[in-house]
């Protein structure tokens, strides 16, 4: 007889096992429960692993057995039968064996049989591929429909909830003018400090301005507004839109009569419109001020630094920004929306809408800053 | 020019999909004028599904729904407003919008399709909510009522417009018996004094009796229509066994835990 593992206080889950005549006997005793199979899971896979035909759980001195102790015994059963062995059950308790009946039925469960595995290289890149391509006639139907929302809108103005386009000017422009500024006014103050201080060994500081007008205005200003507008109001459409959308709320416009393009896209895109070309020259300005008092600091009259700043920039500079500011802001409240309204259902489903619509919001942006870039090249501006 | 005895909603061969995933197969019936009708059925059998392609919210694979002798899919954006003017959807959860008030809630459908002056607005509005019971509740939003308030509420904005028809997806579900049964005796009485045609989606046996004058049956297994007529016959003569556990609140054999015999040997 040889005796293998485990501890038996009275009450307190025990497993011992032993090998007599061509049998293996795993005694288990004690409460079989959640706080207490954990501790037993590895000697009582070693119990069953001989090589004996015969199994017997033997469990008289079981005092109480839920769903993890009967988890236990399945997987004991299961890891037996891999080695051709066959289990049985001995002196369980008949309420107790009632509860070992619920699961003895029960396979381990296998997670290899998931469709995603299933799935052949081709076929994954051909449902990737199905879905991009869904993913942009879905955005060129929904651009189409914007476009005639527009036409509408203008052919007759009072279709449109002016209360609400206000409404969303205010939560869009007015409420991110504290981050506007402060953003723009550190940008504005770094990059004068840190060119200044390279342009200062070759005597070159007083060129700060130049630099700092110029690339505020025609790049910075626009594009980082639109970064801003992307991660503060584009990810609220999104997820705004997205709420309703898993509430039924969209469903119910729609039943309604009203088209959710018309009832909650448009004044978004309206309030993103107006205000972004404002929220970018208030950042300009902001920057502005931050490139003053390093130059300042560095001696020079406020005067030097306007009158450079102004005799460098032309009105063509100012006119690009704004023009990439508008072209920018349409795309992320155009993305933010959409991305509201391609909300399935679920909270969680709420969340990807929100990151995808900056994500999107983001890359779209930086694809068409790059178009413009080569546009305003070859148009010399 | 609508016939009294027409019906005012027929469906016919209907097979609704969710992409490759059949939910119910071609199943017809009709929904005559005043009316208060049931679609019930166990959870997951295309209730829901059936009651939103009639609303216009998916397009059936085959079959055609007509609503007044018109057939939605096939009606221009123009018909298909009219016919959605004439009827009023109640949601599951309400859908009532979060941001407005009870009483924007229900104007709302006023302010966009009729040109009433915005008193009357108003006082059509109030009166909606004092026909569900909840004038004192009007200026609260929708989040600080209870569920069975907010269902109200979302009856009440289905009403706006007074439709011909209304649509109510599930009215009882995870409402207390009391509150069901305030809803039921507004469904009722909506029905005999006004003349409102009803389409219900439930599974709630109780409520279906008190209200109900016609219910058809979707199973979910053989994904189509296993019965149709007054509840209290079908409960009495169920004609087939899918029927009969449903009336009588039976499982099937085969349902719940399988169990299995432990192989058990006797102490030796």
């Amino acid at each position: 007889m040889a005796e293998k593992g485990g501890m038996n206080h009275s009450g307190a889950a025990g497993i011992r096992s032993r090998v007599s005549g061509g049998e293996t006997v795993v005694e288990l005793s004690g409460r079989l429960d959640g706080g207490s199979v954990g501790a037993l899971w590895e000697s009582a896979l070693q119990a069953v692993s001989g090589d004996q035909q015969q199994v017997i759980l033997d469990c008289g001195d079981v005092d109480y057995l839920d769903g993890s102790g009967a988890a236990l015994m399945v997987m004991m059963r299961d890891a037996a039968q891999e080695r051709g062995a066959y289990v049985r059950v001995r002196g369980l308790r008949d309420e107790l064996l009632r509860v070992l009946e619920m699961t003895w039925a029960c396979k381990r469960p296998k997670w290899d049989d998931r469709e995603d595995d299933r799935r052949g290289l081709r076929e994954m890149i051909g449902a990737k591929a199905s879905i991009g391509v869904n993913d942009l006639l879905q955005s060129l139907s929904f651009a189409g429909e914007m476009i005639y929302i527009f036409y509408l809108c203008l052919r007759r103005p009072s279709t449109l909830r002016w209360k609400d386009v206000l409404l969303s000017c205010v939560r869009v422009g007015v409420d991110s003018m504290p981050i506007i500024l402060l953003i723009g006014f550190l940008m504005g103050l770094i990059l004068s400090f840190q060119s200044a201080v390279t342009l200062q060994r070759f005597g070159g500081e007083i060129f700060v301005p130049n630099m700092l007008g110029l690339v505020m205005f025609r790049e910075m200003g626009p594009l980082v507004t639109c970064i801003l507008l992307a991660a503060r109001s584009g990810s609220a459409f999104a997820a705004e839109i997205g709420t309703m959308k898993v509430n039924e709320e969209v469903d119910a416009l729609k039943t309604m009569g009203l088209s959710p393009a018309r009832f909650l896209v448009s004044p978004k895109l309206i309030a993103s419109v107006t205000m972004v070309p404002l929220m970018t020259l208030f950042f300009n300005f902001a920057s502005l001020l931050g490139g003053l008092i390093v130059m300042l600091s560095l001696g020079y009259p406020s005067v030097t630094f306007t009158s450079r700043v102004f005799q460098n920039l032309q009105y063509g500079d100012f006119v690009g920004g704004m023009l990439k500011a508008l072209v920018f802001s349409v795309l992320v409240a155009g993305v933010g929306c959409l991305r509201g309204l391609q909300t399935r259902s679920g909270a969680s489903s709420v969340g990807d809408s929100t990151t995808s619509a900056v994500v999107s919001a983001i890359i779209l942006i930086a694809f068409a800053d790059g178009i413009f870039a080569v546009v305003y090249y070859y148009l010399g501006l | 020019m609508i016939m009294k005895d027409a019906p005012v909603i027929q469906v016919q061969n209907l097979t609704c999909a969710y992409d490759d995933f059949v939910v119910v197969r071609n199943v017809s019936f009709d929904v005559h004028a005043g009316e208060v009708f049931v679609i019930l059925g166990g959870s997951g059998c295309g209730k829901s599904t059936v009651l939103k392609h009639i609303i216009g919210l998916y397009e059936p694979v085959e079959g055609s729904i007509m609503i007044h002798g018109r057939n939605m899919a096939t009606a221009t954006e123009a018909q298909r407003q009219e016919i959605m003017r004439d009827f009023g959807v109640m949601y599951q959860m309400g859908a009532l919008f979060g941001s407005m008030s009870l009483l924007q809630n229900v104007m709302l459908p006023l302010e966009e399709f009729t040109d009433l002056p915005r008193q009357a607005r108003e006082m059509v509005a109030m009166a909606k909510l004092a026909m569900v019971g909840l004038e004192q509740f009007a200026y609260n939003q929708p989040a600080t009522l209870s569920g069975g308030m907010q269902k109200r509420a979302a009856i009440a904005r289905a009403m706006a417009l007074d439709p011909g028809i209304l649509f109510l997806d599930e009215p009882s579900a995870g409402l207390d018996p009391v509150t069901s049964a305030e809803l039921d005796e507004l469904i009722r009485g909506l029905s005999r004094n006004l003349g409102i045609t009803f389409v219900i989606v439930s599974h709630e046996l109780a409520s279906i009796y008190s209200i109900a004058d016609r219910v058809i049956m979707l199973d979910r297994a053989s994904k189509g229509l296993v019965a149709e007529g007054d509840p209290r016959l079908l409960r009495d003569r169920p004609g087939n066994e899918v029927v009969g556990r449903f009336f009588n609140r039976q499982p099937p054999q085969s349902a719940g835990r399988e169990t299995c015999r432990v192989p058990v040997e006797e102490d030796a």
